[in-house]
């Protein structure tokens, strides 16, 4: 396949941009990064890790005498946004690690976000502070009180310019409403609620209110053993605020309008493609499970991601998917292998570009992999140190599959399992790409002429 | 015949994912179990199809072969809370993913009499695969049965047919 789709032009160049993370190979467990986004502007991108930490990049802004590159994303906030906890009626440890991350749309100043782990939503407040009041009446400058007797005038504090200093805060926790563990939130168009999705039930938050959420959606059937499929992704819709998606691990997503009723158990639309007869096996199951449900930016599109491969529907049908990617094909005669090691368990994500004509998914080996969907082209990349000198061109990699391996080709029977692109994000507005391998967070650009 | 081997390594592993799951950090994860079992169903049909189609003279063996009674008292009481400690770690924290109370419910589940157990095909069907531990020691007369461990959410581990079950994999939520 031809090399460099993205933003709809078949001679987009990506380049290396940055790294971040610590270097060495023996990774620490709570550096692990489990969620990657960027905010509505590209101007924030943040990562949750396994061990409940938040960090927040922000971009510079572009120099003037460097017109044609792109700011630099440096960290702007790191914060602890939750902790392990116990659970001690179930005797269950509820795990810290952040599972996803939503930016609210920003109102005013101050950045806000959602941060979420197995059992508790968290509204973070990011707000920055530059000016700190100087020359109180009753106050030493090192804060111990005056003797009032001694004051003989009276004068205004003013406010005298600091050092930046960027503060998160949380203003809100939404917590004992899911019993499973949560896998998805989303924002609503309507700025003021938003879902969250465990594996049976889906709950509906006002954004203001921490104590009550309404219930949209139970699947849990009334006798566990008749228990045959999970909620394993949701999202609103990026325009409608009354329409949301929900994925299950049958590999069935289903529309849902919630004027039909108060409890969307009934949904509107149901899409799922029948089962290719040939590709039955042990693993079937597993492999059709989807991971990840995006909409497009224009909101008439929606992606799924199984095991194997990504698929776009159109909204308007149900019967099929329009378009069907494979990410990596090759792996579908080694299922029972990933089985043994786990690796058929994992969740890939994937994501839009902005003006949704390209997809993008990870896969393993550090590899992830682009779908132009206006050229019908695919290219896969390798995030990795060795390719990682400043402003270097990404070259394309290739997999052999057959008998014979050509020169740069890399045979399936070399890849790295143990080194996989779950989480990847695409700047709103931009080709910039955030990449994460298993505790390096990489970030690529096109190459500007 | 390579079907049988792999249905039955397939098998073996995933009990033994299953197991490992239950001290995963974070509790049993409910999206994952329901996977394996689903595996383990796939495999565990294909093995016992394929073991019938092995037995043309349509020979069943017996579904249940007690333990040999002249065993080690010390293997009995090993094997016995082997078996409790499986119902008991599983029902804490499978009873009490349930958000009613629904241990009542999971105890008549374990404690069902085999007629009862209507989903449970009798014969060749339920004859357990020769790689999992052995069943319960058969009770000579007045033999008590070996209590459950304390902290186990109820009192007796009840009389169950093999240590585990598909359909205990999801009750156990």
């Amino acid at each position: 396949m031809m090399a460099g789709p993205g933003g709809g032009s078949s001679d987009v160049q990506w380049c290396f941009s940055q790294v971040k993370g610590a270097m060495d190979d023996d990774v620490a467990e709570a550096d692990i990064i489990s969620t990657v986004e960027f905010n509505q502007s590209g101007e924030l991108l943040a990562t949750g890790d396994k061990g409940g930490r938040v960090v927040i990049f922000q971009q510079e802004p572009e120099s003037k005498n460097q017109p044609l590159r792109r700011g630099e994303y440096n960290v702007y906030s790191t914060f602890q946004s939750h902790e392990p906890e116990f659970d001690y009626l179930k005797s269950l440890e509820i795990e810290e690690k952040i599972n996803k991350i939503r930016w609210l749309p920003q109102k005013n100043a101050a950045h806000f976000l959602l941060s979420t782990n197995d059992k508790t939503i968290k509204l973070w407040k990011i707000s920055e502070r530059d000016k700190r009041p100087e020359g109180y009446n009753l106050k030493e400058e090192d804060g111990r009180y005056k003797d009032p007797s001694t004051i003989t005038a009276l004068r205004v504090p003013v406010l005298t310019p600091m050092d930046l200093m960027v503060e998160a805060s949380p203003r809100r926790v939404f917590a004992n409403a899911h019993t499973y563990h949560i896998n998805s939130i989303s924002i609503n168009s309507d700025c003021e609620t938003y879902l969250s999705a465990d594996d049976l039930r889906i709950n509906l938050w006002h954004q203001e209110i921490t104590d009550r959420s309404f219930n949209i959606v139970d699947i849990k059937p009334a006798n566990m053993e008749d228990l045959t499929e999970v909620i394993t992704a949701a999202e609103f819709h990026p325009n409608q605020c009354n329409t949301f998606v929900y994925s299950s691990s049958k590999g069935t997503i289903r529309l849902c309008d919630m004027r039909a009723s108060a409890l969307c158990d009934k949904h509107t639309k149901l899409f799922e493609e029948p089962e290719d007869p040939n590709n039955r096996s042990f693993f079937s199951e597993i492999i059709s499970s989807i991971s990840d449900v995006k909409f497009s930016n224009n909101g008439r599109y929606m992606m799924t991601r199984d095991y194997l491969s990504v698929k776009i529907w159109d909204l308007c049908m149900e019967t099929r998917p329009v378009e069907t990617y494979q990410v990596h094909e090759y792996l579908r005669s080694k299922l029972c292998s990933l089985y043994e090691n786990d690796c058929i368990f994992d969740k890939f994500e994937c994501c839009w570009n902005g003006n949704d004509s390209v997809v993008m998914t990870g896969s393993y080996n550090n590899f992830f992999r682009m779908f132009d969907r206006g050229y019908q082209q695919d290219v896969t990349y390798e995030a990795s140190r060795e390719n990682s000198r400043p402003r270097s061109i990404l070259k394309p990699r290739k997999i052999s599959t057959g008998g014979k391996r050509k020169k740069d080709e890399i045979s399936v029977d070399s890849l790295d399992f143990s080194k996989k692109i779950i989480h990847t994000a695409w700047h709103p507005l931009d080709n910039i790409i955030a990449v994460a391998t298993t505790n390096n967070l990489y970030i690529f650009q096109d190459k500007l002429n | 015949m390579e079907v049988n081997v792999e249905a039955r390594r397939i098998l073996a592993v995933s009990i033994s994912k299953l197991y490992a799951s239950r001290s995963q950090r974070g509790g049993l994860r409910l999206h994952r179990s329901l996977l394996l079992s689903m595996v383990m169903r796939s495999a565990r049909d294909i093995y016992h199809s394929s073991r019938e189609s092995e037995q043309p003279n349509g020979e069943q063996p017996a579904t249940e072969e007690p333990m040999d009674t002249n065993c080690d008292p010390k293997e009995k009481a090993r094997l016995a809370p082997d078996l409790a400690d499986t119902s008991a770690d599983m029902a804490p924290g499978v009873s009490d993913k349930l958000d009613e109370s629904d241990c009542d419910i999971t105890e008549d589940k374990e404690n069902l009499s085999p007629a009862k157990q209507s989903r449970k095909r009798r014969g060749k069907a339920s004859a357990a695969p020769d790689f999992l531990p052995s069943k319960r020691a058969r009770l000579e007369p007045g033999e008590e049965r070996y209590a459950a461990p304390v902290g186990s959410c109820r009192a007796g581990v009840g009389d169950y047919r093999s240590a585990l079950t598909l359909n205990q994999v999801i009750p156990a939520f």
